[in-house]
């Protein structure tokens, strides 16, 4: 187990010689991650002779490009995930851990999330433990973990404009079609409204990747997503 | 964001209920007549109907029943849909949004008694007009090329039966003839059409002709997508295409439909295709109407309102506004705008700031496409740029498949957008 003892406190030495403008904060409790794991070991196996289970083994899983082994079934969400370049760098491993759904609509994962950030931390410092390439999270202190994947409350309480929705809709539906017709390019009728706005701010804050959903999502005020959230997730 | 965008909503909102003071009913409904049934007018003319639930009269003039979309017809050229996937047709419009279909042309636009008057001799009152007639080209830009040489020489920029013929003149190339095109100067529709379109005859080609060759005399020192079509031409095609710019006499072109040569910078060549793109200006209506300033008609980036006549909206490859490429995505962006503005006016309904926004996807080869697209914002000047993306070379496989497959469901999309 190479969580153990001393890593915690390296990890925390070289975070302080990360840029000083970024609150950087330990990745987490690798020890407590253990225990929290629990819960995923219904359906993950990690450690010395890991194999697939209900969900494919988490080995090696940091800086992995997603949906890399040929012997696991995937989704299509998470296949298309993968054709889009996503890699399981800490902060999407961050975003699925909150809501999977959030960050891949349509994965096989039937997991609520966790919603505290302790827990996720956790998890993640001790999953790490049996990664090879921990180095190459972005921040540079392996133990940086930025903190702006999560909506501030009042972003996520912001009750949308069903009407604007529906005039800003017009920009979605030259491409998703209304009539739920999955064609290459997403469903986006029907989704629940949080999970809709937690989506739109992902690809705003360019942690979902696709450049054209990254542009559009871009430009839009929080009112607007809450807007597109209210009107899109009213239809069938 | 400096200003707060719901209370400059709210203002726009009022400004719309007392700026335009909404036409009284009562006196009928008020009469919206749409000129050009492509991405722009038939988006405009469904939205209208749509969203005013039968409080406006809507009327769209387009001579033809049936649609064939400009986007993807190089993808006919090149074998990947045959042309049934590309054709619409105008009966949801009237079936579904009760709109007035018209298969007609407009020879006449009376701006002070606000009629259209079509070539059939019936006269259309109206309280707006929306133009959106697409192009029309240049007389004289080849010399040595007009309309009537269209069947010696398919411009094919108008898709259907000119589409038609220009692959069956591919399939009916000598072994190792060569493929020529007459490229366009800037502004004209749809920037990477006709890169892709080379990159649909080499695909072809390849298949049934592999030793001919694809010449394209250019006038333009760079085009959309360059870096990505040249490096696709390279790995798919390397050898068969050769591009000449300006550099090389490539806006320097004649041609001679009857002995079938083109002549780039004073030397002649025979040639077994040739496909003339000629330069562009709006569809002619848009002259008729006295709209336009030089070749293209100037809108009001806000509403797509003609800078000419306030009762006229201009949308599309016809229009002046700014930024946007003309692209049937630019025209189905500009027409909801347009809608809304027009709706606002008769109505009084809410008019919300305009957004506008565009993708173009090309296909190189097989299961290999790119994109490019931009969001944009109107000022008082223009429709302005604020962001944009394009695809970068070197992409692996998976990514351009899966471009490929977006493209494909796009299409879904966006004809659904226009024609219900």
């Amino acid at each position: 187990m190479r969580y153990a003892g001393g890593v915690v406190v390296i990890w925390a030495a070289l975070s302080s010689a990360a840029q000083a403008d970024e609150k950087a904060l330990q990745i987490g409790d690798a020890a407590r991650g253990a225990e929290v794991f629990q819960v995923c070991a219904q359906c993950h196996q990690v450690g010395d002779g890991a194999s697939h289970g209900t969900g494919p083994h988490l080995n090696g899983i940091f800086d992995r490009k997603v949906a890399q082994f040929d012997d696991f079934d995937y989704s299509q969400g998470i296949l298309r995930a993968r054709r889009d370049g996503m890699v399981w760098d800490l902060e999407h491993l961050e975003a699925y851990l909150t809501n999977p759904k959030t960050l891949v609509s349509g994965t096989n994962m039937e997991f609520a999330g966790l919603s505290d950030p302790k827990d996720r931390g956790d998890v993640l410092a001790y999953l790490r433990g049996f990664s090879a390439n921990p180095q190459n999270i972005p921040e540079a202190a392996p133990t940086a973990l930025k903190q702006d994947v999560e909506l501030p409350p009042e972003v996520l309480a912001m009750v949308g404009d069903p009407e604007y929705g529906e005039y800003l809709s017009t920009e979605c539906t030259t491409c998703h079609q209304l009539d739920g017709d999955y064609d290459g390019i997403p469903v986006i009728t029907g989704w629940l409204e949080e999970d809709f706005v937690l989506a739109m701010h992902a690809y705003k804050q360019k942690i979902r990747p696709h450049p054209v959903m990254q542009m559009m999502a871009g430009r839009l005020a929080d009112d607007e997503i809450a807007a597109l959230a209210a009107y899109f997730g009213a239809l069938e | 964001m400096k200003f707060n965008r719901r209370s400059f909503i709210g203002t726009g909102i009022v400004a719309a209920a007392t700026l335009h003071a909404p036409i009284v009913l009562g006196a009928g409904k008020p009469r919206v007549v749409v000129i050009g049934g492509g991405a722009g007018g038939a988006t405009a003319a469904r939205y209208i109907a749509k969203d005013s639930d039968g409080a406006i009269d809507v009327t769209l003039v387009e001579p033809t029943r049936s649609y064939y979309t400009c986007f993807f017809s190089n993808l006919y050229i090149g074998g990947f849909r045959d042309l049934k996937s590309i054709v619409h047709s105008y009966g949801k419009l009237a079936s579904e949004y009760g709109i007035n279909v018209v298969h007609d042309w407009a020879v006449g636009i009376d701006r002070s008694a606000r009629t259209v008057t079509l070539a059939g001799g019936a006269v259309l009152p109206y309280d707006r007009l929306i133009l959106s007639p697409g192009i029309d080209f240049i007389d004289g830009a080849v010399p040595g090329w007009d309309v009537t040489q269209q069947n010696k020489m398919p411009h094919a920029y108008k898709a259907g039966s000119q589409t038609e013929l220009l692959k069956a003149q591919i399939e009916a190339m000598p072994e190792g003839g060569v493929f020529a095109m007459v490229a366009p100067p800037n502004p004209f529709r749809c920037p990477p059409g006709p890169y892709e379109r080379i990159s649909m005859v080499a695909h072809l080609l390849t298949q049934i002709n592999p030793t001919a060759k694809i010449l394209v005399a250019d006038p333009k020192e760079k085009f959309s997508k360059q870096a990505l079509f040249e490096e696709g031409w390279q790995k798919h095609y390397a050898g068969m295409i050769e591009r000449l710019g300006p550099d090389f006499g490539g806006g320097n072109v004649t041609v001679n439909p009857d002995a079938m040569t083109i002549t780039i910078d004073g030397t002649e060549e025979k040639v077994d295709v040739c496909n003339v793109i000629p330069a562009q200006k709006a569809g002619r209506i848009c002259e008729m109407a006295g709209i336009t300033e030089g070749n293209w008609a100037p809108v009001h980036a806000h509403t797509m309102q003609s800078r000419l006549d306030e009762n006229i909206y201009v949308l599309g490859d016809a229009s002046n506004q700014g930024d946007m490429p003309k692209s049937g995505f630019s025209a189905n962006s500009q027409a909801k705008v347009a809608a809304m503005a027009v709706r606002g006016a008769l109505t009084g309904s809410k008019v919300f700031p305009a957004k506008y926004s565009n993708t173009c996807w090309s296909l190189i080869a097989t299961d290999d496409g790119v994109k490019v697209g931009a969001a944009y914002e109107a000022t008082d000047e223009k429709i302005a740029s604020v962001s944009s993306f394009v695809s970068q070379t070197g992409e692996d496989a998976a990514m351009r498949q899966q471009t490929y497959e977006e493209s494909i469901g796009w299409y879904a999309g966006i004809t659904a957008d226009i024609f219900g």
